[in-house]
């Protein structure tokens, strides 16, 4: 069924169709619409969701844990600080392996305060267990929020997940959009049934106990192995997905990669700029391609460098600057991912977009201009540089 | 299922539970945590008169109780933070600086 919506209302629609038992709900922006919206349909009884709501984002999150530990099937919604605030309790969550789902809807981390859109919140939370699922618009936010249950609820994966769209660009944005009946989704979904819970009288249960220097380590390994395992359950949800949308989605989406020499990787809403910006090159004889990063964690290392591995030139843009001082986390991945390939494309990292600093279709035209350089003479200048600020000296 | 018993330092990440988690309850049993105690309480049998107001307040099971009375610590499970002797309107327990036992 077509519709419009924005990014957050389609979201908290595809919350309403799955009707889950608990909501840890506090408002922040740009993600406020979404418990804004759900709060309207537990009112009007049109969800059975216990609608929870709390005095800041780390009671919210320990609302989703106590209830996923109980049994309940429990999501969130926040953005930036929200975030932060949340994130010793990712790491519980994490570790304590419970599924819950979380609409990440990306925004600046302070300091400076600033509320739109970059991917600082959720790239400071990438190691801290949880599945991330990002979205390039409104209609992959409410697909990707659909797809992550059967993703974090499968016993071989038992991680939560944390389904990313950007601020205010996507989150508000209103578009046309291809809904699925509820009655498709909630079987699709399933019913949530935890082979141990807190509230199975038969079966009493312990949860995040305190671990010690001698088992610690093995618990640790087997979170590593989840996340190592979540990789083809979230390729076989898709394919499930795709028998039930006829929407197709994998761990990256290649856009004209088939013969691609210059190649553009990012995450989120600026591939429709970049897939602009392909177009316009390959009407130009260019052979420009993108690799569009829809999961990060687990990250698709050896798939990404099986992508990239015919290109001549690559710049991986980030939107977030991460502070190592030698480039972004998107780079930092893509770099390491890239190293096992006999041949290698040269490769550099463009920072841009830092709180909702705009990027335009000629910006991403000019990093290809860029690379072309890199390939025809195989220096590439700077490896690191930011895009998009004043400068007094030329950026990119 | 796999019991909390069964796993011990030897155990490979494979056959412990995800996330650590028990199945079964009363497993701080297999814990001497006694050793901890840096202040030791000592029951006076002679001045209890079994009200049995400290065997709630303990917060671990370091006080038995038997056919209606309580019997002296279980000092495999004390950790010395003199509630019972706080909450005890008798003087049948008093606490005595370091961890051993005192008899």
């Amino acid at each position: 069924m077509s519709s419009r919506l924005s990014g957050n209302e389609a979201v908290a629609y595809a919350m309403k169709q799955i009707n889950p038992d608990v909501f840890g709900a506090f408002p922040i922006t740009p993600s406020t619409d979404i418990p804004e919206y759900f709060a309207g349909f537990a009112a009007n009884g049109e969800v059975n969701t216990e609608f929870v709501t709390v005095e800041s984002e780390h009671s919210s999150m320990s609302v989703c844990i106590a209830a996923q530990a109980a049994g309940a099937r429990a999501i969130s919604a926040t953005s930036s600080c929200g975030l932060a605030l949340m994130y010793e309790l990712l790491y519980v969550a994490a570790s304590c392996r419970l599924p819950i789902t979380l609409a990440c809807v990306n925004r600046a981390l302070s300091g400076p305060i600033n509320i739109n859109a970059d991917h600082s919140d959720s790239m400071g939370a990438r190691d801290s267990g949880w599945i991330q699922i990002y979205a390039e618009n409104n209609q992959e936010a409410y697909d990707n929020f659909i797809q992550a249950m059967p993703i974090g609820e499968t016993t071989s994966v038992r991680l939560p997940v944390m389904s990313c769209m950007d601020g205010f660009i996507t989150s508000h944005a209103v578009e046309n959009i291809e809904l699925l009946e509820t009655e498709t989704v909630r079987k699709f979904i399933g019913e949530y049934n935890p082979e141990h819970y807190l509230l199975k009288k038969e079966n009493p249960l312990a949860v995040g106990p305190y671990d010690v220097s001698p088992y610690y380590m093995e618990h640790k390994v087997q979170e590593a192995e989840a996340m190592k395992a979540a990789k083809a359950r979230i390729l076989e949800v898709a394919a499930a997905f795709e028998k039930i949308s006829g929407r197709r989605y994998g761990l990256f989406e290649e856009y004209r990669m088939e013969d691609a020499e210059l190649a553009i990787v990012l995450i989120g809403s600026t591939a429709g700029t970049a897939k602009a910006a392909v177009d316009r090159l390959r009407e130009h004889g260019v052979k420009a391609g993108l690799v569009k990063i829809r999961v990060f964690r687990p990250f698709p290392g050896e798939e990404l460098a099986r992508a990239l591995s015919r290109t001549r030139a690559v710049a991986v843009m980030d939107k977030s600057e991460g502070f190592s001082a030698n480039g972004g986390p998107v780079f930092a991945e893509t770099r390491s991912a890239l190293y096992d390939l006999k041949e290698r494309p040269y490769l550099i990292n463009i920072v841009y977009g830092l709180g909702g600093r705009d990027v335009k279709v000629e910006d991403i035209e000019k990093v290809f201009a860029r690379l072309a350089d890199i390939a025809t003479t195989g220096a590439t200048g700077p490896l690191y540089v930011h895009m998009g600020h004043r400068s007094k000296e030329e950026t990119v | 299922m796999i019991h909390a018993k069964d796993i011990n330092e030897r155990t490979p990440w494979q056959d412990m539970t995800p996330a650590g988690e028990i199945y079964e309850p009363g497993t701080a049993r297999l814990f001497n945590t006694g050793t901890w105690r840096t202040n030791t309480p000592v029951f006076h049998e002679e001045a209890c008169k079994h009200c049995m107001l400290c065997v709630p307040f303990c917060p671990d099971s370091a006080i038995p109780v038997k056919d209606g009375k309580r019997l002296d610590f279980d000092y495999t499970y004390c950790k010395g933070c003199g509630i019972c002797e706080n909450v005890c309107p008798f003087p049948a327990i008093t606490m005595e600086a370091g961890g051993g036992v005192h008899k």
